[in-house]
């Protein structure tokens, strides 16, 4: 018999980095950012979340390990209507290194 | 100043975006846009008997025109309902807008009557969606609801109004404008001429067209490609037509019930230009072993498809009519004579055998006498299962838009309510509908609105008695171990569609069954054709799921 087998997907060794999303600012965009990770199963450490000044838009920033999926995932979140801007920064971003003394 | 409901707001708004038919099911949270809708002169409602059937009907009505099509659904198990049709819609990429009855706002959450989040269910199906929370917001969500449907890929949106809302007053100085297609992502002109490089520089490219060109109306710019550089062509289910299959460059459908030479030419290919595909597993099989010596350009609208399942060597993220349209005059014409008759021979020694063609009561026969009565102006729609991968091996399609299939979803039921759009938006095409009696069986109550209708749609039946595809990999793949693919006591569809109101002709009881089929289809009005077949007869080549492309099994 033959099983319908997809490569398995590697589960370790990879870099943490920071993204920094802008999005609209109203009911269900956290929704739908949420749905998209939880779907691949790809692992949010972190998320933060504030709207900015003009209270139109928000930013949202994501620690998440960077497996090979990461790429194809940043274009599936652009994707999304109410997803504006997607940057990508290095682990080290300063906005999760000062949040860390809230989780001791 | 204007002043009007909610609910008069959308129909107002629907009319502008010049909507004729909408497909739908009342409810008692969608009544207030159904009485808007009471007393407009330029849009019709087609009552559906399931609104899995209304949204099928959109996508029937989306799919043959290329527009947005829209369907209405009440709260809680009417929006439900929908929920298959819009993923379906998702999965092929069809423009759809559903708009959808909830409870009003401040029972939103409670658990009230009727009440489902519908909004939540959606999101992971649909291209984007809306819960309008205020009558004026209406004027912004509706031709934005419209604007992302059809823009760049198209895909489904849904838009949730409370009762409420259909119900407020909104003033507004003017209708806000007609919602139009986003401007098309800006030309790559570098990854443009680095493709025109490969496909010049290669020996042996095969073309691999997917739904995207139909999508981007680019089936001719993408033939004119084709016979410019001498490239072989395959297509995927959902580009049937794109290319006519007699075409002396078709390879026809590649993948796992693509013929074996189809199968073997990508196999050696050492460019594969993919225009609008999306390297899906049944086209492709195992990723790893398919076209393992080529190099692979990728065009498309959606930028999260390059590099998604193969790492292209040049990706072009764009409307593929519009790249197209600037590959054309940098590729250089070519003869390629040695790898056309290389493709050639192995087409002669690994051909599609078409068992029992002749013969109208077996499955291939039946596709070509009825193929043989219609010309191309007729629309071919299929359900799911292995009716549809016949007609998908056997019919000559030649033209784009000319076939309506469930591709990623494969849902059955898709078949009867789809054909049903089709003949609502194009009353003058012939529409056949190859369905089985597996996935008759899952929309059958829409033979109801077809009667009522009264379109030219030909139901053609393949009876037998069994979900055969399943019946098919059991036998195949589960050592013979049969369960729950067959039925046990056999339903006389014949007596079912007559209780409907419909023309029918039983090909088992005909003396002449090749004449009898082509006058039924010539005539107007709805009809079905039964025909009984082996059961035992199965879709061959295969590529076991999972396996290499080229590793089919025969009959």
């Amino acid at each position: 018999m033959i099983e319908q087998v997809a490569e398995p997907l590697p589960t370790s060794g990879f870099e943490k980095v920071v993204l920094e999303l802008e999005v609209n600012n109203h009911p269900g965009v956290m929704s739908h950012i949420c749905g998209l990770f939880a779907r691949r199963a790809f692992n949010v450490e972190g998320i933060l979340c504030m709207p900015l000044p003009d209270g139109q838009r928000s930013r949202i920033w994501l620690t998440v390990f960077a497996d090979q999926r990461l790429e194809q995932l940043i274009h599936q979140l652009e994707r999304l209507v109410d997803v504006l801007e997607v940057r990508r920064h290095g682990a080290d971003h300063e906005v999760f290194v000062q949040l860390e003394r809230f989780f001791q | 100043m204007m002043t009007m409901t909610g609910a008069e707001l959308i129909v107002r708004l629907l009319e502008q975006q010049e909507i004729e038919t909408i497909v739908g099911i009342p409810g008692g949270a969608i009544l207030p846009l159904y009485d808007a809708l009471s007393q407009s002169k330029r849009i019709r409602h087609v009552l559906a008997r399931h609104e899995q059937g209304a949204g099928f009907m959109a996508q029937g009505m989306a799919r043959v025109t290329g527009k947005p099509a829209v369907c209405f659904a009440s709260s809680g198990p009417g929006a439900t309902n929908l929920v298959t049709a819009i993923a379906d819609a998702r999965l092929d990429s069809i423009p759809l807008v559903a708009i959808t009855g909830q409870v009003p706002l401040a029972m939103i959450g409670t658990d009230a009557f009727q009440e489902v989040d519908i909004y939540g269910m959606t999101i992971p199906i649909t291209k984007h969606n809306f819960l309008v929370r205020s009558a004026a917001e209406l004027l912004e969500v509706i031709p934005q609801a419209f604007r992302i449907a059809m823009s760049g890929r198209p895909g489904p949106v849904l838009v949730d109004v409370p009762k409420d809302v259909q119900n407020q007053l909104v003033t507004f100085e003017r209708l806000p404008a007609p919602a139009v297609p986003d401007p098309l992502p800006p030309l790559d002109e570098t990854a443009i001429a680095a493709a025109a490089r490969l496909i010049d520089e290669a020996e042996r490219p095969v073309l691999y067209l997917g739904g995207g060109v139909i999508h981007a109306d680019a089936a001719p710019l993408a033939v004119t490609l084709a016979e410019q550089t001498a490239m072989p062509t395959t297509m995927t289910l959902m580009a049937l037509g794109a290319m006519p299959v007699d075409h002396p460059l078709s390879l026809g459908m590649l993948g796992m019930h693509g013929a074996r030479y189809t199968n073997f030419a990508l196999q050696e290919s050492d460019l594969l230009v993919c225009v609008g595909a999306r390297f899906d597993d049944r086209a492709i099989g195992k990723a790893s072993q398919f076209c393992p010596e080529a190099k692979v350009i990728h065009i498309d609208i959606d930028r999260a498809e390059l590099g998604k399942i193969r790492r292209p060597d040049v990706a072009i993220h764009g409307d593929v009519k519009a790249v197209l349209q600037a590959l054309l005059p940098r590729v250089r014409a070519q003869l390629r004579k040695r790898w056309l008759s290389h493709v050639a021979s192995l087409k002669s020694r690994f051909p599609l055998v078409l068992e029992g063609r002749d013969d109208p009561r077996s499955h291939y026969g039946l596709i070509q006498a009825v193929a043989k009565a219609l010309d191309d102006d007729a629309v071919v729609v299929t359900d799911v299962g292995q009716h549809q991968m016949w007609v998908a091996q056997a019919y000559p399609l030649r033209r784009p838009r000319q076939w309506l299939t469930s591709g990623g979803l494969g849902t059955m039921g898709f078949g009867l309510p789809a054909a049903i759009g089709a003949s609502l938006a194009e009353p003058q095409r012939t529409v056949v509908c190859f369905t089985g009696d597996g996935s008759l069986k899952m929309n059958i109550q829409e033979m109801a609105t077809l009667a009522e209708e009264g379109g030219k749609v030909k139901i053609v039946l393949m009876n037998n008695q069994s979900l055969g595809l399943v019946y098919q990999q059991q036998n195949l793949f589960y050592g013979k171990r049969v369960i729950a693919s067959n039925y046990r006591r056999p339903t006389d569809f014949v007596k079912i569609a007559e209780g409907f109101g419909l023309e029918t002709l039983d090909l088992d009881h005909s003396e002449h069954p090749e004449a009898d089929l082509a006058a039924i289809l010539r005539r107007p009005g709805p009809a079905l054709i039964h025909c009984s077949i082996d059961r035992e007869r199965f879709v061959y080549p295969m590529v076991p799921p999972g396996a290499a492309n080229t590793e089919m099994i025969e009959g």
